[in-house]
């Protein structure tokens, strides 16, 4: 028994939370964008069979009625891409929340439809073509000074080319025609700043190309010990309250990408003000712009629709891949995967699929290999060398790494940060803890520490690293006999350990000289350290007791020095260690005089 | 309004019905069955059956002469000023003798997401009066901050005292109002919650939503969507500071699990529905505050973690929500400490911007850093101890035992009616931190040592001496 009439067009013929059914549904297409009921609640179809079609409802879907109709876009979920995407936030569906707002006040109704980008600014133009010139897919006809800091480059889309006819305005809205072109085959096409792309498919490049140099991320933890290359991807994981969210920050606001993506995946919306806020406020160390100028903010917060939710990944890659096609490095977070994950989950048990570990569906490896893959350093269909560098965070239930999430994404990563509840409550941060985390990338970068930071920086971040496994081993014996039982050069492995835990790992994010630390920074403070390990261990080894060769006060200068070392004040390394040195040399003299002065003493 | 006659089957909470044409999903329902009438939810939609979940239960309901009536509206609360000092239950009806709640106005009770573009970052405190979550873990307005507690430690002593104690702080005006939803707790509990604000004369800025363990499962759903909504009103139209306690969660998600499970639905971790952790979101995201609006919406949590596992996933998820966490230790409390907050898992995300000087005091932060990070070396020294024994133990060993003992049984422990001012606690604090020798103290600057600490200590010398 059927109660719905049977109408013209298709049809809601079932409602269940984010999932819905369509009938006769003609001319749909699998991933198509649909509008659902009164109100146009956006979805999209996911399946197909016969004469009925699942939608996933972007939007609460509480208010559908059987029969309501179901109007489809014909095209997939895409995203319109033009300026004045950087400096604005956006929900998972590239849906602006400042006009929602401005709109709407301070809630987010349902039944909004689409708003795209800001449609009636004018945007000035400059022209890099003339008329004659031939354009591949993917070169350069124009630019526009999107915001103070970036410079975004108008291309020809990709599959398209020709011969510039003319050039129509020099200032327009995104939908204005700005230039004409003439194909091979003698038609006429005009292009507007704008171009719309499916977020769910790849956008091409030339060729994909190897990692070369790092990504600067001004964080010791990662940049010394476990660096993260330009085109490479990594993940962080850990329990809550391990700073996965902070770690995000710092690399979104410090590391040297051209162009930076923050999604806020089914997380805080108070995380989401908090960084909007800063980046409003900050200024990038190297161009002393403001932060927000070269950021995208996409914020589909754990109370925002699942399904746009699961959206807001590929509308963040899709966006990277448009700068990166330009020709820029772009760096993505994406905060946090797990919550994707588990979006992906929440679908799949609505569709009554079978389900794999934990509940997740079967395609749950293989969707995030399509994230990953999307990441990478390219070679631009225009000819540029550029790059995408993916940071996904982890949230692993229970904190317990062997979950299905984080076991997929180790297998897909380049360089895994694994924070450490311990270490969180001990509030050492960023909890990035050594012993479990690793870059595959630190043996390709190796050459390129020692030619554009310091020759000897390979050797210092491994001895660093040799003291810290040391301690490692060392920690059970204490545990049991207690520290002042071991022997005093393993007393000093535990004190130099001690020192790079305080002095070299720990970052405080709220301290305006310590939360952004520069290579050579990085390369000044493993030399103090190791300075003063190899004057103490040279001590050690002439038979000088440990309570003389620990030295309290230079230490406490070691551990204060990161708060010290700013840009202008880099001789306060070579101060410090000139003073170590000297500290130990007079302890040795002192201690030679003594020992000769006690050996007079018996030969008399 | 639409009626029909008839159901087709009921199982728990759900009820399925004959498909109707032109009802919404989502909209209310009375079932009438002779006398007495329940109100229900339509949440599923199909072409030939609907499922709707009940909210009194479907206890004793006969299928034939069952009656439904469609609303064609949504779930909502009666909402108004007088509001304040009355109790509900979990559906939103006056059950205090005070007659029915007219209101002036009324509001879906399912809320909806705020725009992040709208939200003010929150940056000032709410005092409870217990020194450990006053200085270690300060309660931000507009953040949410869940108690994890464990059966039979005393998170509903802590409840009532932090319902009855908590307000703006020194000079933050009396603006302020607390929301608390009882969710499936039990009868003695609740006779304690009635007893304790009638002794503390709480009642005049409390509202209450009621849902007992042995009330229908469904009201659980709605109890903490009730309070939430009162909180809503209170906080963005009347201008007022607002705190939500909710108790205890851990029922809440278990009713959700129930209803799950009576639809069939594919299941997560330990039965629990895989939306869980959005459900979960859809509550604890509703703390906040707003751009051009007076008010803020806080919320205090109280969830019990089953067999004390806090990677359960009820603490897990909302641990992954929420903005920290106070957890409570067993071990405390067989020390005899109450409040036994284990301060070292717990946290308070948002604290960093909403204390110090203009908020609470400016020496604040340097107390709570120091306190955190000489307690975490507490542990590994008093493992020291029980191997080794505490006369092998260096001075600064035993200086370390000492902190621990008095921080424990002084500045934890208070009494479950005493209520300690931010400048009490901070000035205990000092006092108690000052045992430890000035080169253990790495957190602090010399400034501070010599303004703040040392003269703690010599008022603490000078004290015993008197």
């Amino acid at each position: 028994m059927s109660t719905v009439k049977q109408k013209q067009g298709a049809f809601l013929s079932s409602v269940n939370g984010p999932v819905c059914h369509a009938r006769n549904i003609k001319g749909f297409h699998l991933r198509d964008m649909v509008l659902a009921g009164e109100k146009k609640l956006i979805g999209e179809v996911i399946a197909l069979d016969q004469d009925d079609a699942t939608l996933q409802i972007y939007e609460d879907s509480e208010g559908l009625r059987l029969g309501d109709p179901v109007e489809n876009s014909g095209q997939p979920l895409q995203l319109c891409l033009a300026p004045g995407l950087l400096g604005h936030i956006f929900d998972g569906i590239e849906r602006p929340l400042e006009a929602i707002r401005a709109r709407n006040g301070a809630f987010i109704p349902e039944g909004l439809g689409l708003l795209k980008l800001d449609e009636k600014k004018v945007w000035p133009l400059t022209f890099t073509v003339k008329a004659g010139d031939k354009l591949k897919s993917g070169e350069c006809w124009g630019t526009v000074a999107e915001t103070a800091a970036v410079n975004l480059k108008l291309l020809m889309p990709p599959g398209k080319s020709g011969t510039v006819k003319a050039l129509l305005r020099e200032q327009a809205t995104i939908n204005e025609d700005v230039i004409a072109f003439e194909d091979e085959s003698g038609r006429e096409f005009t292009l507007t700043m704008s171009q719309y792309w499916p977020i769910r498919r790849p956008r091409p490049v030339e060729s994909r190309l190897s990692v070369k140099e790092p990504l600067v991320t001004g964080q010791r933890v990662i940049d010394s010990f476990f660096p993260l290359a330009r085109g490479g991807s990594a993940a962080i994981p850990g329990g809550f309250g391990t700073g996965k969210t902070m770690t995000q920050h710092q690399i979104a606001k410090w590391s040297n990408a051209d162009i930076i993506i923050y999604i806020g995946c089914g997380e805080r919306g108070n995380e989401m003000t908090d960084a909007l806020e800063e980046f409003q406020k900050l200024e990038d160390p190297r161009s002393g712009r403001k932060l927000i100028d070269r950021t995208i903010l996409i914020a589909n917060t754990s109370n925002m629709p699942v399904a746009a939710r699961e959206a807001s990944i590929y509308t963040g890659i899709t966006m990277a891949e448009y700068y990166r096609d330009q020709g820029y490095d772009v760096a993505i977070m994406a905060d946090s995967t797990s919550r994707w994950a588990e979006a992906l989950r929440e679908i799949s048990g609505r569709l009554e699929e079978m389900p794999a570990e934990e509940g997740y569906p079967a395609y749950l490896a293989s969707r995030l290999a399509e994230f990953y893959e999307r990441v990478g350093r390219v070679k631009t269909l225009g000819g540029d060398v550029a790059s995408i560098t993916a940071i996904g965070a982890v949230s692993p239930a229970g904190g317990d790494f062997s979950e299905p999430v984080t076991e997929n994404t180790r297998r897909l990563v380049g360089a895994f940060y694994a924070l450490d509840r311990k270490l969180a409550y001990a509030r050492h941060f960023p909890a990035i803890y050594w012993m479990n985390s690793y870059s595959s990338y630190a043996h390709d970068l190796r050459n390129w520490y020692s030619q554009n930071v310091n020759p000897r920086f390979p050797e210092l971040r491994d001895k660093l690293l040799d003291i810290l496994q040391a301690e490692d081993s060392l920690k059970e014996i204490v545990q049991l006999v207690g520290e002042a039982a071991l022997p005093a050069d393993q007393r000093l492995t535990l004190e130099v350990a001690a020192l790079i835990k305080t002095g070299f790992l720990q970052q405080n994010a709220f301290n305006d000289v310590d939360r952004f630390a520069s290579l050579p920074r990085q390369f000044a403070l493993m030399r103090v350290i190791v300075a003063y390990e190899e004057g103490a261990r040279e001590a050690l080894r002439q038979h000088i007791p440990y309570s003389e060769v620990r030295m309290k006060e230079l230490q406490a200068r070691i551990v204060r020095l990161k708060y010290e070392l700013s840009e202008e004040h880099m001789d306060l390394a070579d101060r410090l260690i000139e003073d170590i040195q000297s500290s130990f040399e007079k302890l040795s003299e002192s201690y030679a005089s003594l020992l000769g002065a006690r050996d007079e003493k018996e030969k008399r | 309004m639409k009626a029909y006659t008839g159901i087709l089957r009921a199982k728990g909470p759900l009820i399925f019905l004959k498909a109707v044409p032109g009802v919404r999903s989502g909209e209310m329902l009375r079932i009438m069955d002779g006398e007495t009438e329940r109100r229900a939810k339509l949440i599923r939609l199909e072409e030939n059956f609907s499922v709707a979940q009940i909210y009194e239960g479907s206890d004793g309901l006969e299928l034939d002469r069952t009656r439904v009536a469609y609303s064609g509206e949504p779930f909502t609360l009666r909402l108004g000023p007088d509001i304040l000092g009355r109790s509900f239950n979990g559906t939103g009806e006056a059950i205090d003798g005070g007659g029915p709640f007219s209101g002036e106005t009324e509001r879906d009770i399912n809320g909806r997401p705020m725009n992040p573009m709208a939200r003010v970052y929150p940056r000032n405190y709410i005092r409870t009066g217990i020194s450990s979550i006053d200085v270690l873990m300060t309660l931000i307005r507009g953040q949410k901050l869940p108690v994890f507690s464990g059966s039979g430690l005393p998170h509903r002593e802590l409840a009532a005292q932090i319902i009855s104690q908590a307000d703006l702080g020194a000079q933050g005006g009396d603006n302020f109002a607390v929301v608390f939803g009882a969710i499936g707790i039990k009868q003695s509990d609740a006779r304690y919650f009635e007893d304790y604000f009638r002794r503390s004369g709480a009642s005049s800025h409390l509202v209450r939503f009621m849902n007992g363990a042995n009330d229908p499962v469904a009201e659980r759903i709605s109890t903490p969507r009730c309070a939430l909504t009162c909180a809503e009103y209170l906080a963005f139209d009347l201008g007022m500071q607002v705190l939500v306690v909710l108790m205890d969660m851990t029922s809440y998600c278990e009713g959700l699990r129930e209803i799950s499970s009576a639809r069939d639905e594919v299941p997560g971790r330990k039965g629990y529905p895989g939306y869980l952790y959005s459900d979960l979101a859809s509550l604890y995201e509703r703390a906040g505050i707003l751009k051009d609006r007076p008010g803020s919406v806080t919320m205090l949590p109280i969830l019990t973690m089953p067999g004390d596992d806090i990677s359960h996933p009820v603490p897990d998820l909302s641990g992954y929500i929420t903005e920290g966490q106070i957890v409570l230790s067993r071990s405390l409390m067989g020390a005899g400490v109450y409040p036994p907050v284990d301060i070292l898992p717990s946290l308070s995300r948002l604290m960093k911007d909403g204390i110090g000087e203009g908020y609470t005091r400016e020496d604040h932060s340097d107390l709570s850093n120091q306190l955190f990070s000489a307690y975490a070396k507490l542990t590994d020294i008093r493992n020291l101890a029980q191997i080794m024994g505490k006369d092998d133990l260096s001075a600064r060993d035993r200086a370390y035992l000492d902190f621990g003992e008095a921080f424990e049984q002084r500045f934890l422990k208070q009494g479950s009616e005493e209520n300690r001012s931010i400048e009490e606690s901070l000035d205990m604090g000092w006092k108690i931190l000052s045992i430890l020798p000035d080169e253990e103290l790495d957190r602090l600057g010399e400034e501070r040592l010599n303004k703040t600490l040392r003269p703690a200590r010599r008022a603490a010398h000078a004290g015993e001496m008197a």
